[in-house]
């Protein structure tokens, strides 16, 4: 019990730090490296929470494809390397009080709803997250939202293809 | 482990994306405090199924890695098409309806 919670309290120091690199970073590649930082701490958070599969397709899909349309997209519209302060509008004083107030809402929320209420690590826990139980749920109770999500993700990517392209 | 350490990262993180999204100006960078948006749902439902020893939360965080996946595809499109037609990705240069 220890461990995790060593484990998580670095994890999610890191996370909030390189978080904050995404949205304070001047530069856009390394905004996109901090972004890898995020969702690869996100993945461990998965696996300590012992849900394997999905920790691996964050790391597949977030991390293997995202990640890289967003260096092509970056590369493609020649975003300001290093230009002082022209990633950030005028906003940024408004927008801290707004994000400050939800955190603020929404840990007053958390603590009152929540309060110390544990996850117990145990082996039911462990045959929670295997990949068996989580295909088993896709294929048996989720089958025609599987498929719905699986048109929708070929639409939009034909769309963006469609979009995209040069006539 | 507290059920609400996880959560409460999970605020932060969502709270750090509604800054980017409300303080970036280029395209792209806004759809990265999106995807810290998304991650810091996820993360609240890995934290439920642990916490209920139930399944459906990790094939909902699933679904929602898929529809961020879409998300991100067709807004790069969209701030590529941006980028063509304006010759910046400065979101605050869209303020036409019709142009």
């Amino acid at each position: 019990m220890i461990s995790q919670n060593i484990a998580f309290w670095v994890l999610a120091v890191t996370m909030a730090a390189a978080a904050i690199g995404v949205v304070h970073s001047r530069n856009v590649v390394h905004a996109a490296l901090y972004l890898v930082v995020v969702l690869a701490g996100a993945a461990a958070q998965y696996i300590l929470l012992a849900a394997e599969f999905v920790a691996w397709v964050q790391v597949l899909v977030y991390i293997g494809a995202v990640i890289i349309l967003f260096l092509f997209g970056i590369m493609l519209t020649r975003a300001p390397m290093t230009a002082e302060g022209s990633l950030d509008n005028d906003q940024r004083g408004p927008a801290l009080i707004v994000a400050a107030f939800l955190l603020v809402v929404l840990a007053i929320l958390l603590i009152d709803a929540f309060g110390d209420d544990e996850i117990r690590i145990a082996d039911d826990l462990l045959a929670v997250g295997r990949t068996g139980p989580v295909g088993e749920s896709i294929f048996r109770s989720f089958v025609v939202p599987f498929e719905i999500v699986s048109m929708l993700l070929l639409a939009a990517l034909v769309g963006a293809v469609a979009m995209a392209r040069r006539d | 482990m507290v059920l609400n350490q996880f959560l409460i990262l999970a605020a932060f993180l969502f709270c750090t994306g509604v800054y980017g999204v409300l303080a970036r100006r280029n395209g792209v960078l806004v759809l990265m405090s999106v995807e810290l948006m998304l991650n810091a749902v996820n993360i609240n439902l890995i934290a439920f199924s642990a916490f209920g020893r139930e399944v459906s939360g990790q094939v909902f965080a699933l679904f929602v890695i898929t529809i961020a996946a879409a998300e991100v595809g067709v807004g790069l499109a969209i701030v590529l098409l941006i980028y063509r037609n304006l010759h910046s990705s400065d979101l605050g240069e869209v303020d036409q309806l019709r142009g």
